[in-house]
């Protein structure tokens, strides 16, 4: 322990948390792109062209920030956890490295295409270069997911004498389970963004009444596609992530409901600050054997609590991981109410027109982006104390010759550097927003867009 | 089967320095090639759609690096802790000079990001080379398999020792003076008029300057790192590699000459093959060299498991067949000048 290995976890939080503000709409908005080039193929209308092309300005501006900050994640396994990537690097190295293989190499490629060859391309062609776009970017969403299912579930290695882990089968490392439920749960929430980001956009053109016809089609696709995202969000993918929580994760389990004491008919804790040396909930407001019905759909199961452990064995911070998942839950369930309701009033042709609705959406775009981080958190705090689960703990993953001196000038670095950049983001996209997509007039030319956009 | 993986590893490195060398290089020269704001956003369109592709060539080679040989990562990467998050950063601000120049439209802010872009496109020439530099003499690997470099300590070779020596910054101003010929030579390749001229003249006088370097750096490094003469006196087939070297240097100036652009540039692209992999097998079977022989890395005690390598090598022909075919056909698409208004990439990166 020691304050370098306290310093070598937030560097690694701070970056990665930082970082995935932009992929996970880069993900969403690729598939959103796909289903607006595939409208604008099959009705051959080009509103849904000039539209994928406004998005795409946004897309391109994300994209890149995920590009630079991206790259110092798969720098830190080496820089900041040698002990861990000495142990594990065999095995998890293998998924890294076929995210750059597979993956970048094809989205980089078509996305280059995609942004800047419409012409050249044709209508087919640039259709084909979406969905490549789109498919490079979930294969890499894959692919780092299954890393960290690794570290979550261990699958397919095999432990040396000398305590590295080698891979022992490709497949189960590929196709672990864990792996496959947290990709769905994962990519739903990247989805999310997309669809809230998209209707935020259409409702704030709605709302002041600039390009009307476009703020239309960003409020109906983000809420069509956002509706069956937000519940699948919680049923089935957040309900099978439970399981699999409850089933190889009990000390997390029982950290993350604020579960102190085992008990038959757990109750499941909605509000509640958790006092972990009197190891109970201030004022908690509970449903009685909520939890137990939840985890094995039996009013009175028996849940284990974190008595149920040695101390030692529960994961380091407990009220964060706590907070994490109340937050991820509670913002879940309020995407579905928000995204039901936007539904209904879609169906029943009065959206466009219901202002508070549209202030709601607007003002709801942030939110999947704190649920996202919160999600992580609940993830990465819950495997704690543990490195990869119940092999290596997190104490022994650092780099032994990086003392914390050299760590903080590096965080603060990076720290600097991000508030630049999140400075810039925020001013580039509000730009965008504000110059908005190309008129329905324009004889759309992509070059048009160019013009508008310069 | 770990020296078939230290060949990809190298190969794949070479790839990231051949074309990621040229945007570097393209920016190095930004300012010498470009005199004003149209003609530094015609550089910055001649690398502008392949720039991001070339990049991944770095971490597709590290991911690579990592599986196939994780001790070396772990080793390697946190005893490089201090430069490696330089270069991170340095790519932050290059990345961002690229993508956001054209965005906003300013007197002040154009300059900026152009300035941005050369500095850290040449401060990284220079950290790349200084990296290559420090793993060839050496560093102070100990019976942990660990190491910690400061930046610098007293720019001398022997203990303490830190990234920055004279014989690193050597490397590392040997290595700016010959991404600055490279990415000369696809500046002029990619443009037409007074700049493809300039950028025609600076591959010339940096030409001489590689040429000096080169000589004078190979001379040294025998004397830094007698592993490579002993390697070239077991295998004397390896001057193979050399021979290409000076060759594809010959070619550079005797195509500039010629005045054919495509040909000058793939002769650079030889030479830098040639060069990399000389000191790729110069330190063969090291991975990292320590300053203590008895403790370098090597193929051997650096490897990842046999089953793992042997599965990679069978996604890794697939992946990099792949890779190739996307290469191949984003180059195509994009090729010939910019400049020409037809053009749309030379539009979204114009003003």
């Amino acid at each position: 322990m020691g304050s370098a290995l306290d310093v070598h976890r937030l560097h690694f939080a701070f970056t990665v948390t930082f970082h995935y503000l932009f992929p996970q709409l880069t993900m969403g908005l690729a598939l959103l792109l796909v289903i607006l080039k595939t409208l604008a193929l099959r009705t051959g209308n080009e509103h849904y062209n000039r539209s994928a092309r406004f998005w795409a300005k946004i897309f391109g501006i994300n994209f890149a920030l995920g590009v630079v900050t991206g790259i110092p994640m798969e720098f830190q396994f080496g820089t900041n956890w040698a002990e861990f990537s000495k142990a594990a690097g065999g095995v998890i190295g293998q998924t890294l490295a076929m995210e750059g293989i597979f993956s970048f190499f094809l989205e980089s490629s078509f996305l280059g295409l995609f942004l800047y060859g419409e012409k050249r391309l044709g209508r087919v062609g640039h259709w084909v270069s979406a969905v490549l776009v789109f498919l490079g970017s979930w294969l890499s969403g894959y692919l780092i997911v299954a890393t960290d299912a690794w570290m979550q579930h261990p699958t397919g290695y095999r432990i040396l004498a000398n305590g590295e882990i080698e891979l022992a089968s490709f497949w189960a490392l590929l196709l672990n389970p864990w792996a496959l439920s947290q990709y769905a749960h994962n990519m739903l929430g990247a989805v999310q963004t997309g669809c809230f980001v998209m209707a935020a956009v259409g409702a704030f053109y709605l709302l002041t009444k600039r390009n009307s016809s476009f703020g239309r089609t960003f409020v109906q696709t983000g809420v069509v596609v956002g509706v069956i995202a937000a519940v699948l969000q919680m049923v089935p993918t957040g309900d099978m992530q439970g399981k699999l929580i409850a089933a190889h994760q009990p000390t997390t389990l029982a950290a993350m409901e604020g579960l102190f004491v085992s008990q038959q008919g757990a109750p499941l804790a909605i509000l509640g600050q958790p006092d972990v040396d009197k190891r109970k909930l201030d004022n908690p407001l509970e449903v009685p054997a909520m939890l137990s019905f939840l985890t094995y759909r039996q009013w009175s199961a028996h849940v284990q609590g974190l008595d149920a452990f040695p101390q030692d064995q529960w994961p380091d911070r407990v009220e964060l991981l706590y907070y994490s998942y109340h937050m991820m839950v509670g913002l879940g369930t309020i995407f579905i109410a928000v995204m039901a309701l936007a539904a209904l009033l879609l169906w029943r042709r009065k959206l466009f027109e219901t202002r508070w609705m549209l202030w709601i959406l607007m003002l709801n775009a942030p939110l999947p982006y704190i649920a996202n981080t919160a999600g992580w958190m609940t993830a990465e705090l819950g495997r704690q104390p543990w490195l990869i689960y119940g092999l290596m703990r997190t104490a022994r993953g650092a780099s032994p010759r990086v003392v914390a001196g050299n760590a903080w000038f590096t965080l603060l670095g990076f720290m600097g550097m991000y508030t630049v950049l999140a400075m810039l983001w925020l001013f580039l996209i509000y730009r965008e927003i504000e110059i908005g997509p190309e008129p329905e007039n324009a004889s759309g030319a992509p070059a048009a867009t160019a013009v508008a956009a310069d | 089967m770990e020296t078939v993986w230290f060949c990809l590893v190298a190969v794949m490195v070479a790839m990231y320095v051949l074309l990621d060398g040229f945007d570097l290089g393209a920016g190095a020269v930004h300012f010498l090639v470009a005199k004003t704001a149209e003609e530094r956003r015609q550089v910055i369109a001649s690398i502008g759609p392949v720039w991001d592709g070339n990049e991944v060539w770095l971490l597709a080679a590290g991911g690579v690096l990592y599986f196939a040989f994780p001790v070396l990562y772990a080793s390697g990467f946190s005893g490089f802790y201090l430069p490696l998050m330089v270069v991170l950063w340095l790519l932050i601000l290059r990345g961002s000079a690229i993508e956001f120049r054209n965005h906003i439209q300013s007197p002040v802010w154009i300059p900026f990001w152009d300035f941005t872009f050369s500095a850290s496109s040449l401060l990284l020439a220079v950290f790349f080379g200084a990296a290559l530099g420090n793993v060839v003499r050496g560093v102070p690997l100990d019976n942990t398999g660990y190491f910690f470099e400061p930046l610098w300590t007293n720019f001398q070779l022997g203990d303490p020792t830190g990234i920055l020596d004279w014989y690193t910054i050597l490397v590392g101003v040997t290595a700016l003076l010959v991404l600055m010929m490279h990415g000369a030579l696809w500046v002029q390749l990619k443009t037409v008029g007074d700049i493809r001229g300039r950028a025609a003249r600076v591959a010339n006088w940096s030409w001489w300057g590689v040429l000096v370097f080169t000589a004078l750096l190979t001379m040294i490094t025998f004397e830094v790192q007698p592993q490579v003469v002993a390697n070239f006196k077991t295998w004397p087939a390896g001057f193979l590699l050399p021979a290409i070297a000076v060759a594809g240097l010959a070619g550079v100036q005797f195509e500039l000459r010629r005045g054919n652009e495509r040909n000058a540039f793939l002769a650079s692209c030889a030479y830098l093959l040639g060069m990399l992999t000389s000191v790729v097998f110069g330190v063969y079977p090291m991975v990292l060299p320590a300053r203590n022989p008895t403790f370098s890395l090597t193929v051997q005690n650096a490897k990842a498991g046999a089953y793992g390598l042997k599965i990679g090598l069978i996604w890794w022909v697939i992946g990099m067949l792949l890779a190739a075919g996307y290469f191949i056909y984003v180059y195509r698409t994009f090729a010939g000048k910019v400049g020409g208004n037809s053009d749309e990439h030379t539009q979204r990166y114009g003003g």
